[in-house]
């Protein structure tokens, strides 16, 4: 990481560091089903920035509110899937 | 021991800064105080137009100024913070973009063209801080949920542009008119997400400082910063500020959208604030309004070594929701003694405040040096949080420290 930004810094031609393509997401069951739904409306780095300090009560309250507030199309199915991944990797 | 401050600190001068090299430290004072998932999240970032900024979301893009640009009065257009609720974000040519006042309290409904609203009425230009209303959210104690800002969703700028109330009067405003609805051309990536509309009152949308702006210190809006013209809403935290405006509505009756309600609320009653938002107020809270008076140490950076019996400059801004800054007092010794500190020019009561102060350390050793800003209605900063579940309104006595040897 040290290298890239002091790539990036000393060359000022470049236009942006990276891109959301380049955040990654712990390796864990429920990550591709997480990146799939969440990243519909915004980049994943939202969810490492939120961390770690929701517990899983926390992180269903923030999954139900982009369903129900948001309008996310989650399956109702994959979503104590998503609180399961979000609550294991990003909670507290 | 490689400590995260060190990980973080990169040597940018010339890129970041005219005026010579430093160190650009992005995990500042109480940066340490940030959830550790936002600090390894976070890097140094650009969006076209933009220096490096500290990077917070991608998409929507959310990105903080570092808090070494703070150090001028007016915050450079292209360090200044990004801030986006929805990703859907159009490019827009000005010679197409229209801009409509109507709604139900108006007469005679209008639309606007960008060379109208530059020739057609008298422009002004007013000093004023942009503050996002979660700046430092992320120093929240617990942690609450949204972007995770340390001390940079903020900025102090001169916009330029035409009175609110006067396309409201050439429009024909009705007696009854309760808020102004806002609208920008950015929108949400699913039709089921609510668009980011705002309502102000109509008394502060007659506000004689209010203003539709399609300039920022002397250029045309950048457009990460709302493009061809925003809403500027002096005094008020930047939630009102509406980038990419596009209509503007007059309603009798309070205007009813998520973002209003249940978004950007603050409990009743614990913060002290003189505005009111009255039509929008339910028994338990209440839209965030003005800023809470509030000051930033921007020099010298936390944990700065200095020579013992060596004067050392301790400098910053204080701004508030527009009464005034009467005084900004800095303490050496973590709260004991304060002493009034040199305030700078005054731009305006919506502009923020530069003040310095310079002492000697006498003794060698780390100290904590605060800093405390009063405003002309007499509020003053708090040592404690006053922890609301957004992370609004923290103007929490900043510590900076320093090491004498």
């Amino acid at each position: 990481m040290r290298t890239l930004l002091v790539f990036a810094l000393l060359s000022s031609t470049l236009p942006a560091l990276a891109g959301e393509g380049d955040v990654r997401l712990k390796d864990a069951p429920g990550r591709e089903l997480v990146a799939a739904n969440c990243s519909m409306c915004h980049s994943l780095d939202y969810i490492q920035m939120n961390s770690p300090f929701l517990d899983h009560k926390g992180w269903e309250a923030s999954v139900n509110k982009m369903i129900k507030a948001m309008g996310a199309p989650v399956a109702e199915a994959d979503v104590p899937k998503i609180v399961e991944y979000l609550a294991s990797q990003y909670g507290k | 021991m490689k400590t995260r401050r060190d990980f973080l600190k990169v040597s940018a001068g010339g890129l970041l800064l005219a005026g010579g090299a430093r160190w650009v430290e992005f995990a500042i004072a109480a940066n340490d105080s940030l959830p550790s998932g936002t600090i390894e999240s976070a890097q140094l970032g650009s969006l076209p137009g933009k220096l490096p900024l500290i990077k917070k979301s991608f998409r929507p893009p959310n990105f903080e100024t570092p808090v070494a640009y703070f150090n001028e009065a007016f915050t450079p257009n292209n360090a200044f913070f990004v801030r986006y609720h929805l990703a859907d974000i159009p490019q827009i040519d000005a010679a197409q973009w229209k801009l409509a006042i109507a709604g139900e309290s108006l007469d005679k409904p209008l639309e606007l063209t960008y060379e109208n609203l530059m020739r057609d009425f008298e422009t002004v230009e007013v000093a004023a801080v942009c503050m996002c209303s979660g700046n430092r959210r992320g120093l929240s104690q617990p942690h609450v949920p949204g972007v995770q800002w340390g001390h940079g969703a903020i900025g102090n700028a001169k916009w330029r542009g035409v009175r609110l109330r006067d396309l409201l009067n050439k429009a024909g405003l009705k007696k009854d008119a309760v808020e102004i609805v806002l609208g920008g051309a950015d929108g949400p990536v699913l039709d089921k997400t609510p668009d980011f509309v705002k309502s102000i009152p109509a008394w502060k949308a007659m506000d004689e400082n209010t203003l539709v702006a399609f300039a920022m210190n002397g250029e045309k809006l950048p457009h990460w910063n709302g493009f061809p013209a925003r809403i500027v809403v002096p005094g008020w935290t930047a939630t009102y500020w509406m980038k990419h405006v596009t209509s503007i509505s007059a309603i009798s009756q309070p205007f009813k959208g998520f973002w209003m309600n249940p978004a950007y609320r603050i409990p009743k009653g614990k913060f002290p604030v003189i505005d009111r938002f009255i039509s929008q107020e339910t028994d338990a809270n209440t839209p965030i309004t003005e800023m809470v008076v509030n000051s930033l140490i921007t020099s010298p950076d936390n944990g700065k070594r200095v020579r013992q019996g060596e004067a050392v400059t301790v400098a910053g801004v204080a701004w508030d929701g527009g009464y005034g800054i009467a005084t900004v007092e800095v303490s050496e010794d973590e709260g004991k003694i304060w002493q009034t500190a040199q305030l700078g020019a005054d731009l305006g009561r919506y502009s923020w405040r530069q003040w310095s102060h310079r002492f000697t350390p006498a003794r060698p050793g780390r100290r904590a040096v605060l800093a405390r800003a009063t405003n002309r209605a007499g509020a003053t900063q708090t040592f404690e949080l006053i922890f609301n579940p957004a992370g609004y309104h923290n103007n929490v006595v900043q510590r900076v420290e320093i090491e004498a040897s």
